[in-house]
């Protein structure tokens, strides 16, 4: 038995917003999926849950963390980079951040 | 003079070529013998005489049109058969393993754990919340017919509006859960468990998770 703690996610960075040199795009974050390093291994990952979680001060139905979901939309340049989308957008402070992406809804 | 068919290519072809298949209306008048072909004429069933009513809605009111959905239930991914050991992604049972024993109507799955093994009682979950493992079993021909959609709806404790008075009540206990459906379990439960190894019951006991460095792309399951 592996306990009660079992990761059934794959963590990911946020590397930031959808971007040109000057102009960002906060309604869609790239993020770097650990271990996918191809637009074909990204494929795996498109359509699923993402979650942003964080903690704040005040509790919300008995706990500290909150989360902002999303979804991966569809992979980014040719190295495995993936695009989200998020319910509300991503708060510049998750740059650098990190993320989970969930292995649902499962197309396996 | 031959007319270039420059001039007519907007005809698509040159008009002399199809001289000889006559097409147009002539012809069809020609084949049949002088004239058009007609169906039958379709005559309208006399209306029964009705008196007109004597209330009408101040307003034209506009008829909702007729629904005629037909749910059919979600289209099983080839990996879903009964019998395969599925891995459950999400939820109060997130990776624990469980054995699919069939569809529902309402296109969720039938699963259970067995529950002797890992605590998985017989339980509804969605296709996309679940990953199917290549392991199958060989299930023994269990009856599922009673565990339908409303044997789980039944279990869901209905929602009381609460008025004032019930706000400021002792929240209700927990209500036990009818021995029927325990008793139903162990049925179930003691058909399956004979059939699996028990390589398999160590299998079904353990939980799936992800350790580092484990890229689920890349994973055969």
């Amino acid at each position: 038995m592996s306990g009660e703690r079992v990761r059934l996610f794959v963590k990911a960075q946020v590397l930031g917003y959808k971007r040109s040199k000057a102009n960002q795009y906060c309604h869609t974050s790239l993020l770097k999926i650990d271990g996918v390093n191809t637009t074909k291994e990204a494929d795996f990952y498109l359509g699923k849950r993402i979650a942003y979680i964080y903690k704040a001060k005040t509790q919300k139905k008995g706990s500290y963390f909150r989360a902002i979901w999303g979804r991966v939309t569809r992979a980014h340049g040719n190295v495995g980079t993936v695009r989200a989308k998020f319910l509300k957008n991503l708060p510049p402070s998750a740059m650098g951040g990190s993320v989970r992406v969930f292995m649902y809804p499962s197309r396996v | 003079g031959h007319v270039s068919c420059g001039l007519l290519s907007g005809l698509g072809h040159c008009w002399f070529a199809l001289a000889g298949k006559r097409r147009g209306l002539a012809a069809l008048k020609k084949k049949n013998g002088g004239k058009f072909p007609t169906h039958a004429k379709k005559v309208a069933p006399v209306a029964a005489a009705t008196k007109a009513p004597r209330m009408y809605p101040a307003d034209d009111v506009a008829k909702p049109l007729a629904v005629n959905i037909v749910r059919k239930p979600a289209k099983l991914r080839s990996s879903i058969t009964p019998g395969t050991v599925l891995i459950l992604l999400a939820g109060r049972f997130k990776g624990k393993r469980c054995i699919c024993l069939g569809q529902l109507p309402s296109g969720l799955l039938l699963v259970t754990g067995p529950f002797k093994l890992n605590g998985v009682p017989v339980r509804r979950v969605s296709q996309a919340y679940v990953i199917a493992t290549c392991t199958k079993v060989n299930m023994p021909s269990v009856d599922i017919t009673k565990f339908s959609d409303s044997y789980f709806k039944a279990a869901e404790s209905k929602r009381v509006k609460k008025g004032e008075k019930e706000f400021f009540d002792e929240p209700k206990e927990k209500k036990a859960l009818p021995a029927e459906y325990i008793a139903n379990q162990k049925a179930l439960d003691a058909a399956i468990l004979p059939a699996l190894s028990a390589e398999l019951k160590g299998y079904l006991s353990s939980r799936f998770t992800l350790r580092d460095g484990d890229r689920p792309h890349l994973m055969k399951f």
